[in-house]
């Protein structure tokens, strides 16, 4: 494979840069779940910065249960077709299959999902297998880390998906941003222990440290069901937002998704953010994830 | 192989080069460093890869201001359009009034630069947009939106632009735009080997359909800067109180 300093000039597609790239330009935007063709071009309307398509929204696979799996390839392709933002789609926890059959359909992202059902409980993906980039889920930094040594091009904190609750988001996105916080204030001696304890790579904890960041972009997804809720995960530090349920299983989904997608932008104005919150219709009715018995929790999936 | 990847860094233009400046975060990125008679450039912050622009041009020596509304345009003598979705970017720029300030001052010669998205809206014609997308305009050109295809087909390549000479420029393309046609007043600054036209040069305008702030090759970023200087020395004294509220 030719690097940055191959002096070859031939053009080559699927590097890690290329892949990690897309997701630095979809940097303070908001991916949309997506059921139907539909739902695509509103979605886009609204000014969505990708979509993501699959079957059910994850408010519908935890109320109708069963095995989630990857989406039919026809509407995938009727959502490639309806748009012509980035489109994304999910395949289970270690189903490698799923995503060779994603990446034929040239999606545009992959997403490794826990909202669908895991397809290995031991093993995620070898993403970088793939020239279609994946994002991931993570609840800490140590799972970011094997996500991104996995190669993961972007990753985003779970959340609970389905609930329309932002508790989940919130602990998630805070508790990744806090680890690396304390990462940049440890000696090169202690990052040792800190790969260890993270169960990550140390040069890539280094990396982390120095840094102060991810080395990939970092959004947030799973319960966010206002412009408030995306308002706050930006100013918790997230590059953007997945809204999933929230926009789809509201009273007035175009009002809804414009107004998140506002919100997003002036994160840190509240006369923007009171000004899109009006007159939106309801919310989604959500599931407070108190109440959800821990074997419904999605976020436990992926290890 | 997973280390070699890990080499590759989100914020990489900040380790590498010009270690005395303070990487200040975003919000309210201004270098610490500057001289008080900096040019103030503008970078249109509404979505996608802004901060990447914002760091390289403050460790550059410019004051970066983010634009977001159209008062955030007053004092500035050039602007840069990053990277990102240009149907996000028109609506939000509509949305916020920022439109016609924008198209005013650029029609009026503001020095402008534009990475992919950003190259996208200063174009006077855009094929395969949405079907009520907007521009800014001002390049006489006709651009291609997402011109290769999917993601699968976003690739990295070297370009040799004489303009800038050698080492040859390394170019990440993302989903990007190519110019299709461009009008008599309108330069090719770069060409892949089909020929088709990937960086532009206009008057006061800048365009390239790639993103040097995500290589962190500074090159286009201090030309523009230079082309900014001469246009406040030739009197262009950036942009006057834009969009202000009446008193």
């Amino acid at each position: 494979m030719a690097t940055a300093s191959d002096p070859s000039t031939t053009a080559h597609t699927g590097s890690t840069r290329v892949k990690r790239g897309l997701a630095d330009m979809l940097k303070g935007g908001v991916i949309m779940d997506v059921v139907t063709a539909e739902q695509a071009r509103i979605a886009e309307d609204a000014g969505a910065v990708a979509v993501m398509a699959l079957e059910r929204v994850p408010a519908d696979i935890r109320a109708q249960g069963g095995v989630a799996r990857m989406s039919d390839p026809d509407l995938i392709d009727s959502i490639i077709a309806e748009v012509s933002i980035p489109v994304m789609a999910k395949a289970r926890i270690g189903h490698f299959v799923e995503a060779q059959v994603l990446q034929a359909l040239n999606v545009d992202y992959i997403d490794e999902s826990e909202v669908l059902s895991p397809a290995d409980f031991a093993n995620h993906i070898d993403k970088w297998q793939f020239t279609t980039p994946f994002v991931c889920g993570a609840t800490n930094l140590g799972e970011a880390l094997r996500r991104v040594t996995e190669g993961a091009a972007m990753i985003r904190s779970k959340g609970e998906a389905g609930t329309g609750d932002v508790s989940e988001a919130t602990k998630h996105i805070r508790t990744i941003t806090a680890e690396i916080r304390a990462l940049t204030a440890k000696s090169p001696d202690e990052l040792y222990v800190a790969a260890k304890e993270l169960q990550a790579p140390y040069e890539l904890v280094r990396e982390v440290a120095e840094l102060g960041a991810l080395p990939v972009v970092l959004f947030t997804a799973g319960g966010v069901a206002t412009p408030a809720d995306a308002a706050m995960m930006m100013q918790l530090g997230a590059d953007g937002v997945f809204v999933g349920s929230g926009i789809f299983k509201s009273g007035n989904p175009q009002a809804r998704a414009a107004a998140i997608v506002k919100a997003t932008t002036f994160y840190d104005d509240p006369t923007v953010i009171a000004e899109v919150s009006r007159g939106l219709g309801e919310a989604m009715v959500g599931i407070n994830v108190a109440d959800l018995a821990a074997p419904h929790r999605l976020a436990d999936r992926g290890w | 192989m997973v280390t070699g990847a890990h080499t590759l860094r989100r914020d990489r233009v900040m380790t590498e080069h010009r270690d005395g400046v303070a990487a200040t975060g975003w919000p309210g990125v201004v270098a610490t460093d500057e001289s008080p008679d900096a040019p103030r450039i503008g970078v249109l912050a509404l979505q996608g890869d802004f901060r990447e622009h914002a760091r390289m041009l403050t460790e550059l020596g410019a004051r970066v201001i983010r634009v977001r509304r159209p008062e955030d345009l007053s004092g500035i003598a050039g602007l840069v359009l990053p990277g990102g979705e240009s149907t996000v970017m028109d609506k939000l720029a509509r949305m916020s009034g920022l439109v016609t300030s924008l198209r005013v001052a650029i029609a009026a010669g503001m020095p402008a630069y534009g990475t992919c998205a950003g190259l996208i809206l200063l174009a006077d014609r855009v094929l395969d947009g949405l079907t009520d997308q907007q521009t800014l305009g001002g390049f006489d050109i006709t651009v291609r939106r997402n011109a290769f295809g999917s993601q699968n087909e976003s690739f990295e390549t070297d370009l040799d632009i004489p303009l800038l000479g050698a080492p040859p420029v390394h170019a990440v393309f993302i989903r990007a735009p190519v110019v299709e046609s461009l009008g008599p007043a309108v330069t090719a600054l770069a060409r892949l080997e089909d020929g088709r036209v990937v960086a532009v040069e206009q008057g006061h305008l800048l365009g390239t359909s790639f993103h040097p702030e995500i290589m962190g090759d500074y090159r286009f970023h201090e030309y523009f800067l230079a082309k900014v200087q001469k246009s406040v020395a030739g009197g262009h004294s950036g942009v006057a109180s834009v969009g202000r509220p009446a008193q």
